[in-house]
């Protein structure tokens, strides 16, 4: 118990329904591979695993910092394009691999740390609309460099050999899995993701985190006790930025492919605020719980509709509401009722309840 | 008389359109704590404000510890040892009671026997250590906020109204913990209307009007002449009870 509280930083899930669940969604991305064999299927928990680190990034600066940002998207792609960038035009080995990274984190801590000085002093609303103006150039500029970035056809690459799926570890299959280069590449997205995460939750429960949430609530009052508010935005804008890259550097390896439509596409910018204010602001495990609700239903729910539709065939307008066309319809539905219902977002509702009864 | 941890020479403060401060002249002693007195609108709060720089002075000289503090900024100038104790309490209501006073210990942990000094006054923070700060009432949560100016070594403490609006037991409670915290050296300004608290912890006193700084001298005196009293503050300290 110990041990699970100093790697949680003593941020302990505080509600026993929110344990199990967290539990539960680890659990399956843990033995994805094993669980739910199939490629559609590893794609999905790798896309989970991904996410789930990119929307706790952009947690820290909205529900941590209270800061709005629509650039969150722009750091994901400087981290795809950056190995992109650099497998093809090195060798596509480990050493590329390293300096795409590398370069794509210090362009990130370039253009976060200018963002955040020049702009982090004015008020909120600015603030989102310089950083929407900032993405959308960096989108563009992506689209335009072709030679470099492929422009709107984005870029493929080669992976190192180990991590290609061609590559074997087993000559034969354990429990009907292949343990070849696809199967590396997950678990390496996975621990990746885990250790990120548990970084991220380390940085909100130290003192710093504590900082921000100050400033969140009133950063007049931060300033009265003495602290540098826009420092510490900036350092928040610039530590965000950068796990946001290496989101973008493991979605990139994870698909061998990257290009604006995975990685800048204003879409993407949405679907992340929607998987905060679903899973719940300001919390950390909400972007476990938002993301994975909100990745399985886009994947899945199209499969489920077409059940349901098939089951209610005969009734009628039932099958013609749940067709799978109609998936969209229902999506948005499913956020509309989990934001009514859930206003502080699932974790939120889930610690309240368990305060309640506790 | 003591010589003065903060003074401050023709201050004058903009507020938009509104001239506040209309040339404040003001000693603190060292030491000491100084009742900022004055009617509703002379510019007490904004006062206190602007030593800390939550309102630029537009012009005079604001000198701390030897220091001209008037054209920094707010985060350095709470940097040289300068608590506030707003009069809306100023509470961080989302976090606990807890990161409230870890926050005000800035860079070093909570001093323990600071600590339980400040559960002696107010157990009640004790009791609801881990609960959000919004939750607490409205004299615990100035409890709060005096607590945070206690649980670290400050030069000056400014305090605004720290009694308004709460229950008598609550402001005795309040005065024994300022005597406390003048037993530690720690100079203090403080606003407040309430003769009780006044009475009980001013040294010094100073008294405002139309944004300047009308009378000076010992509490004590102004306490014993209500006469003074009526010209200064317009009725006699007896009423403010």
């Amino acid at each position: 118990m110990r041990a699970i509280d100093t790697l949680l930083s003593g941020d302990l899930p505080r509600s026993r329904l929110l344990a199990l669940a967290l539990g539960a969604i680890l659990f399956a991305l843990a033995l994805a591979p094993f669980l739910f064999p199939g490629t559609r299927s590893l794609d999905v928990a790798a896309k989970v695993c991904i996410f789930i680190v990119l929307v706790a990034s952009y947690d820290l600066l909205l529900g941590y910092t209270g800061i709005v940002s629509f650039a969150h998207t722009m750091f994901f792609g400087i981290g795809g394009y950056g190995i992109a960038i650099a497998m093809t035009r090195l060798d596509a080995g480990w050493s590329a691999l390293a300096i795409g990274t590398a370069g794509a984190l210090a362009v990130s801590l370039v253009l976060s740390l200018l963002v955040g000085l020049f702009s982090l002093r004015v008020k909120a609303i600015f603030f989102a609309m310089v950083t929407l103006a900032v993405a959308s150039f960096f989108a563009i500029l992506a689209s335009q460099l072709s030679d470099l970035t492929g422009g709107e056809d984005g870029l493929t690459f080669k992976v190192p050999e180990f991590l290609r799926p061609g590559f074997r570890l087993l000559d034969e299959p354990v429990l009907g899995v292949v343990f070849g280069g696809k199967l590396i590449t997950y678990y390496l997205v996975f621990t990746s993701a885990l250790a990120l995460f548990l970084g991220l939750l380390r940085a909100v429960n130290s003192p710093f985190g504590r900082v921000l949430l100050a400033i969140r609530e009133n950063e007049f009052r931060a300033e009265a006790l003495g602290y540098r508010t826009v420092v510490y935005r900036t350092l928040a804008n610039c530590l965000s930025a950068l796990v946001a890259t290496l989101a973008g550097v493991l979605y990139a390896l994870w698909l061998r492919y990257t290009g604006p439509n995975t990685t800048l596409d204003f879409a993407i910018m949405i679907d992340i605020l929607l998987m905060v204010v679903i899973g719940g602001m300001g919390t950390m495990y909400g972007s476990i719980l938002g993301t994975t609700l909100f990745i399985v239903a886009q994947n899945y729910l199209q499969d489920l509709m077409k059940m349901a539709s098939g089951a209610t065939r005969g009734i009628p307008l039932l099958p013609d509401l749940l067709h799978p066309d109609r998936w969209l319809l229902w999506l948005g539905v499913l956020f509309v009722v989990c934001v009514y219902y859930f206003p502080l977002g699932i974790v939120g509702r889930l610690r309240h309840g368990g305060a309640r009864k506790g | 008389m003591p010589e003065p941890l903060l003074t401050l020479a023709g201050v004058h403060t903009h507020i938009g359109q509104y001239h506040i401060l209309q040339g404040v002249d003001l000693a603190v002693p060292r030491g000491e704590l100084t009742m900022l007195l004055g009617r509703n609108g002379a510019g007490k709060t904004t006062a206190l404000r602007t030593i800390l720089g939550l309102w630029k002075a537009s012009s005079g000289s604001i000198r701390f510890d030897q220091a001209e503090i008037a054209a920094r900024e707010t985060p350095d100038i709470a940097s040289m040892g300068i608590a506030y104790v707003p009069e809306t309490m100023g509470i961080f209501a989302g976090l606990s009671v807890k990161d409230n006073l870890v926050l005000a210990a800035r860079e070093s942990a909570l001093d323990e026997a600071r600590l339980e000094n400040v559960f002696r006054f107010f157990p009640a923070l004790r009791k609801f250590w881990f609960l959000p700060a919004g939750l607490l009432s409205g004299g615990q949560k100035q409890m709060l906020s005096i607590s945070r100016a206690m649980i670290e070594p400050r030069k000056l403490v400014l305090i605004d109204e720290p009694t308004k609006g709460l229950a008598p037991a609550i402001i005795n409670n309040l005065i024994e913990a300022l005597k406390e915290l003048k037993q530690t050296d720690t100079t203090i300004l403080m606003v407040e209307q309430n003769f009780h608290a006044a009475r009980s912890l001013g040294d010094g006193v100073a008294v405002m009007d139309s944004g300047r700084i009308v009378h000076t001298g010992r509490m004590a005196d102004l306490a014993a002449d209500e006469a003074l009293q009526t010209r200064l503050l317009g009725l006699s300290l007896d009423v403010h009870q």
